[in-house]
C-alpha cells in the first residue's frame, strides 16, 4: 500500500514536471499556428528553424560563451583552489567568503553590477562583457565543487613521491590532480550549466545586436511566440536529454569494467 | 567519466565552429563595415534589409525595442550603441533636448524627396528646424475589436471600462499610451502635465485593471487575431494586416480623439558608422522600398511615391492607412520634460502595481 | 605537510583570482551601493532606498515577499516526501532517478517558463482540452496564481536536490536506533529524519526563495504585466526609466532581505545543531 502511494506520488510529480514539455513538443509539430487546434503534421517549423540565421547565432553565441567561461573558471577556480591550501586561515575565510557573493546575491543585483562596473569602464557591451560576467558567476560554482576535494587531499602520497625523488611539480600532477579531478569535472559541469541556463545576468549585460538563445527567447516572447520556438525547445530537451544520458552513463560503465 | 566531458565539450567546439563557418566570409561580403539598426518590433520588411546589404555591402546588425522609453533608456546607456533609430516623435524631441542625436546631411539622402512636405511640417513640432529626422511611417491609436465579441457600439474610450468585457480587454503596457486612454477619456489633453488631471487618469487605469487581460505591446496583433481578447488597444498600422488575418476585427479612431504619431528615423550623436546610416535612411526612402515595406507593415507611409504606387485601389483610399486628419480631434504627444516624465512614471507605477 | 615550498607562491597563484574577485565582485556591488546612495547630480541621500516606502513600491515588495515564500512553501511540501521516498529507494540506478528530476533544470529556464504560458493562455491547451470535455475553463494565466505555478516549476529541481542529499546522507542505524528504544514513526521523523535534513532543507529554501523573490521574467511572462513585482521595478528603472539611482537604491533594498535570509538561516542553522 505505502509502496503503491509512493509509486503514484513520483508518477505525479513526474507528470507535473514533463507534460509540459511533452506539449511542447506535440505542438512543434502542429501545422496550424495556433495552439488551439491540431491542424495535422508538419516538420515546417524545424525547417525554418535550420535556416534561421538568427537562431543560428544565438545558438551560437550560447555555447561560445558556456564554454569559454567554463574553461576560464573551471581553470581559475581549480588554481585557486590549489592555492588556498598554503594561505593563512583568515585571508581563506576573506576569499570563500567574497566567493560566496554572486552565488547569494539575486542575479538580478549581480547582473547590474556589473552593467555599472561595465559602463563605468566603458567596455562596450556584447560578447566580452558576457563573457566576464559568466566567468565571474561561474568561478563560485567551480570553487564549491573543487574545495571539499581539497580539503581531503592525502599529503602523503605527495610527500612520498618527493621522497622517491619527484619533483614538486611532477608530484603535483602524479599525486594530487588525480584526487581532484572529480571535482573539476562536477564544477566544470555545474559552470557550463549555469552558463546556458542564465539569462538575468545576460539580460543585463549584453549590447546591441547580440543575443543568446535566453535572451532571443524573451524578446520572441514579447513579440508573441512562434511556432519554431516549440521546435527550438524540442531540439534543446532532445539535446539534452542525450549529454545527460552520456554523461551519466559513464561512471556506470566504469564500475561494471571493474 | 572524463574522457565522455571532454568528448562533449570537443563536440560542442566543433558544433559551435561549424556554426561560426556560416560568418567566416564578412569581411568579403561585406566591405563596407557595419550598420547598427534599432527599430520597432515587426516594422520592416525583412527582406528590404538583405536588398540593402547586398546593395551597399554593409552589415545591418538590426535590433528591435518595444517601446520608446526602452530605446531611450539603452541610447542613454550608450549612445554608440546604434547608428540609426526609429523613435516617435516626442521621443525625438526628447533626444534632441538631451544632445543625442546627430544633424543629418540631408545632400546624402536625396530621396528625402519622396517624404511628403506635409510630414516634414508635422515633424517641426519635435524636430523645429527639420534637422534631425526623416518620417518612416505615421498613424493614430484607436481600439481594435472583434465584432463577434463585442455587442455594443465601439465609438468611444469609454468602452475599455465597460466590466462586460472583463478579462477581454489588452492594453498598451507603455506609459504615454496607456496615460493617453484615460486622459482623452476625461477630455483632458494628452499632454497634460496638470498633477490633478494625471490623478484622475491614474485613478480611472487602476479602476480599470480588473477588467484588463494583459499590458501588452506587440502581442496585441497576435492575441486579437487569435480571438483571445474581444477589445485592444493599438496603433492604426495593424489595422488593415489584423483585418486581412481575422475579418471580424475592426479598428476604430474614438470620437475623443487621438494621438497622432509619427515615427522618424535619426541617427544617433556617436554613431560610428553615420555615413552608412545615411545610406539607410536614404534607401528607406526610396519609393519602391517604401512600397515594400508598407505592404508588408501596413503602416501609413508618409512617402509620396509609394503612396501613388499603391495597387490595391481600396487600401490606397483606405479611412483607416491615410486617415483625414482634419475630420477627428487629434493631438501628438510632446517631450514634457524631466518633472513631467517622473510624474507620468509615477502614475504609470502606481497602476501597474495596484490590486485587483 | 606542505603542498607549497614558499607560501608566497601560493599567494601568487590566488592572486589571479583575489584581482578577478576584487573586480567583478567587490567594486560592482561598491557601485550599486554609491549609486543607490546618491542622486542624479552626485549628491549624497537616502532618497533612493526610502522609495520603496511609497505605496506602489511597497505594495510590490509585499507581494514579492509573499509570493516567494508561497512557492517556497509549496516547493517544499512537494519536494520533502518526494525526497524521502527517493531516499528510501536506496537504489544503485539513483543516479538515473535523480537525473529524472533535474533534467528540466537544464532545459533553458525561460523555455520552462514558455512552457506554462502556452499551457495556460486563455486559448491555450489545457482550456482547450477542458472545453473538449465540456468542462469550466481555467483562468489562471495573468494571476498570482500562475506566477505561483511558474515559480514552482522552475525552482522545484533546486528543492529537491539538497533535500534529497540531505535525506540520503542519514545514517539509516540512527533511524533503527530510535525504533530500538521504542520510537514510533512519527516521533523518528520529528526527532530524527527532519532535524538531520535540516540542512538541506535550509539550502533549499535559500536557493528557491531568493530567485523567486527577485524575478522578473516569470512574472512578466505568466502575470501579462499585470502583477508588477521588486525584480520588475528593478529591472524597469534600468532598461525604461532609466534611473540608475532608484534602481540601485532598491536592490540595497533587496540585498537587506537576502542578508535577512541568510542571517535567519544561519540562526535556525545552529539551533538545529545544539
Amino acid at each position: 500500500m505505502k509502496k503503491a502511494i509512493e509509486k503514484i506520488y513520483l508518477t505525479i510529480i513526474l507528470i507535473f514536471m514533463y507534460a509540459p514539455i511533452l506539449t511542447l513538443i506535440v505542438l512543434s509539430f502542429n501545422s496550424s499556428k495556433s495552439r488551439a487546434k491540431w491542424g495535422g503534421f508538419t516538420l515546417e517549423w524545424y525547417i525554418n528553424l535550420l535556416s534561421d540565421e538568427a537562431v543560428a547565432s544565438a545558438l551560437f553565441n550560447t555555447l561560445t560563451i558556456a564554454i569559454l567561461a567554463t574553461i576560464f573558471s573551471t581553470i581559475i577556480g581549480t588554481i585557486t583552489c590549489v592555492a588556498m591550501i598554503g594561505l593563512p586561515g583568515k585571508l581563506r575565510s576573506v576569499i570563500m567568503g567574497i566567493t560566496n557573493i554572486p552565488m547569494i546575491n539575486a542575479d538580478i543585483v549581480t547582473g547590474i553590477s556589473l552593467m555599472l562596473l561595465f559602463r563605468f569602464l566603458h567596455i562596450g557591451a556584447g560578447f566580452t562583457t558576457i563573457l566576464l560576467a559568466h566567468i565571474t558567476f561561474n568561478i563560485p560554482f567551480v570553487m564549491l565543487s573543487v574545495m571539499p576535494r581539497v580539503k581531503n587531499i592525502n599529503f602523503y602520497v605527495y610527500e612520498a613521491a618527493l621522497d622517491l625523488g619527484a619533483s614538486r611539480t611532477y608530484a603535483f600532477f602524479k599525486t594530487i590532480l588525480p584526487d581532484i579531478v572529480p571535482g573539476i569535472i562536477s564544477g566544470a559541469l555545474m559552470a557550463f550549466t549555469m552558463s546556458l541556463d542564465d539569462f538575468i545576468i545576460t539580460y543585463f549585460t549584453k549590447g546591441s545586436g547580440f543575443e543568446t538563445l535566453s535572451t532571443l527567447i524573451y524578446n520572441e516572447v514579447k513579440r508573441g511566440i512562434q511556432p519554431e520556438i516549440y521546435a527550438l525547445s524540442a531540439l534543446i530537451f532532445i539535446v539534452v536529454l542525450t549529454l545527460l544520458l552520456i554523461v551519466y552513463r559513464a561512471p556506470q560503465s566504469k564500475t561494471k569494467e571493474n | 567519466m572524463k574522457k565522455r566531458f571532454v568528448s562533449i565539450l570537443l563536440t560542442c567546439a566543433l558544433f559551435s565552429s561549424l556554426l561560426s563557418g556560416c560568418g567566416e566570409n564578412d569581411l568579403s561580403k561585406y566591405p563596407n563595415g557595419k550598420l547598427y539598426v534599432y527599430n520597432w518590433g515587426e516594422y520592416i520588411d525583412e527582406d528590404v534589409i538583405s536588398e540593402f546589404e547586398e546593395e551597399y555591402g554593409i552589415n545591418v546588425i538590426y535590433d528591435m525595442f518595444e517601446t520608446n522609453e526602452i530605446m531611450f533608456a539603452k541610447l542613454a546607456q550608450d549612445n554608440s550603441a546604434y547608428d540609426v533609430v526609429c523613435p516617435s516623435d516626442y521621443m525625438i524631441q526628447k533626444l534632441i533636448e538631451n544632445d543625442m542625436l546627430k544633424e543629418l546631411d540631408f545632400s546624402n539622402i536625396p530621396n528625402a524627396k519622396n517624404i511628403g512636405d506635409q510630414y516634414f511640417e508635422q515633424s517641426r513640432d519635435f524636430d523645429p528646424e527639420n534637422k534631425y529626422s526623416v518620417p518612416y511611417c505615421w498613424g493614430t491609436v484607436g481600439i481594435l475589436y472583434n465584432k463577434t465579441m463585442v455587442d455594443d457600439p465601439v465609438d468611444s474610450w469609454d468602452i475599455l471600462w465597460n466590466d462586460k468585457y472583463n478579462g477581454q480587454i489588452l492594453m498598451q503596457d507603455s506609459v504615454r499610451d496607456a496615460m493617453m486612454v484615460a486622459l482623452l477619456k476625461n477630455g483632458y489633453s494628452l499632454n497634460t502635465t496638470n498633477p490633478d488631471e494625471i490623478a484622475v487618469a491614474t485613478a480611472d487605469l487602476v479602476a480599470q485593471k480588473p477588467l484588463v487581460q494583459a499590458y501588452v505591446v506587440d502581442q496585441v496583433r497576435d492575441k486579437m487575431i487569435g480571438g483571445e481578447a474581444a477589445l485592444g488597444v493599438i496603433y492604426s498600422g495593424e489595422a488593415i494586416y489584423t483585418a486581412r488575418e481575422n475579418p471580424d476585427l475592426v479598428y476604430v479612431v474614438p470620437k475623443e480623439g487621438t494621438n497622432v504619431w509619427i515615427d522618424s528615423w535619426v541617427i544617433t550623436k556617436d554613431s560610428k558608422n553615420s555615413e552608412n546610416a545615411e545610406k539607410w535612411i536614404d534607401f528607406m526612402c526610396r519609393g519602391d522600398i517604401a512600397l515594400k515595406n508598407f505592404e508588408y507593415i501596413t503602416y501609413s507611409t508618409p512617402n509620396t511615391v509609394a503612396q501613388e504606387n499603391i495597387e490595391d485601389e481600396a487600401i490606397k483610399n483606405s479611412e483607416v492607412a491615410f486617415p483625414d486628419l482634419s475630420k477627428i480631434s487629434t493631438e501628438s504627444y510632446k517631450y514634457l520634460g524631466y518633472d513631467a516624465d517622473r510624474l507620468y512614471n509615477d502614475a504609470w507605477m502606481e497602476v501597474k502595481s495596484a490590486d485587483y | 605537510m606542505k603542498l607549497f615550498k614558499d607560501n608566497r607562491n601560493a599567494h601568487v597563484m590566488a592572486s589571479p583570482y583575489m584581482a578577478w574577485a576584487f573586480i567583478f565582485i567587490v567594486v560592482p556591488l561598491c557601485m550599486v551601493i554609491y549609486y543607490g546612495l546618491t542622486n542624479a547630480d552626485g549628491a549624497f541621500t537616502f532618497d533612493n532606498i526610502t522609495t520603496i516606502l511609497k505605496p506602489g513600491y511597497l505594495k510590490a515588495l509585499k507581494r514579492s515577499v509573499i509570493l516567494a515564500i508561497i512557492s517556497t512553501l509549496v516547493c517544499f511540501l512537494l519536494a520533502y516526501p518526494l525526497g524521502m521516498i527517493l531516499a528510501s529507494m536506496k537504489l544503485r540506478k539513483n543516479a538515473y532517478i535523480i537525473t529524472l528530476f533535474i533534467l528540466p533544470m537544464w532545459m533553458n529556464f525561460l523555455l520552462r517558463t514558455l512552457t506554462w504560458m502556452t499551457l495556460l493562455e486563455g486559448k491555450g491547451v489545457i482550456n482547450t482540452i477542458l472545453e473538449f470535455l465540456h468542462l469550466p475553463t481555467l483562468n489562471i494565466i495573468n494571476t498570482s496564481g500562475a506566477i505561483v505555478l511558474g515559480m514552482v516549476y522552475n525552482f522545484l529541481p533546486f528543492m529537491i536536490l539538497p533535500i534529497y542529499n540531505a535525506l540520503n546522507r542519514i545514517d539509516e542505524n540512527v533511524i533503527n536506533a530510535a525504533r530500538d528504544l521504542g520510537a514510533d514513526s512519527f516521533q523518528t521523523f520529528c526527532r530524527i529524519t527532519l532535524p538531520l535534513s535540516m540542512p538541506g532543507i535550509l539550502s533549499g529554501i535559500t536557493m528557491v526563495f531568493i530567485p523567486a523573490l527577485t524575478t522578473f521574467a516569470i512574472s512578466t511572462m505568466l502575470g501579462g504585466s499585470k502583477i508588477l513585482l521588486i525584480g520588475n521595478i528593478i529591472e524597469q528603472e534600468f532598461t525604461q526609466l532609466y534611473d540608475w539611482h532608484l534602481g540601485s537604491g532598491l536592490s540595497i533594498v533587496l540585498m537587506v532581505f537576502i542578508l535577512l535570509n541568510m542571517i535567519i538561516e544561519n540562526l535556525s542553522d545552529n539551533g538545529g545543531n545544539s
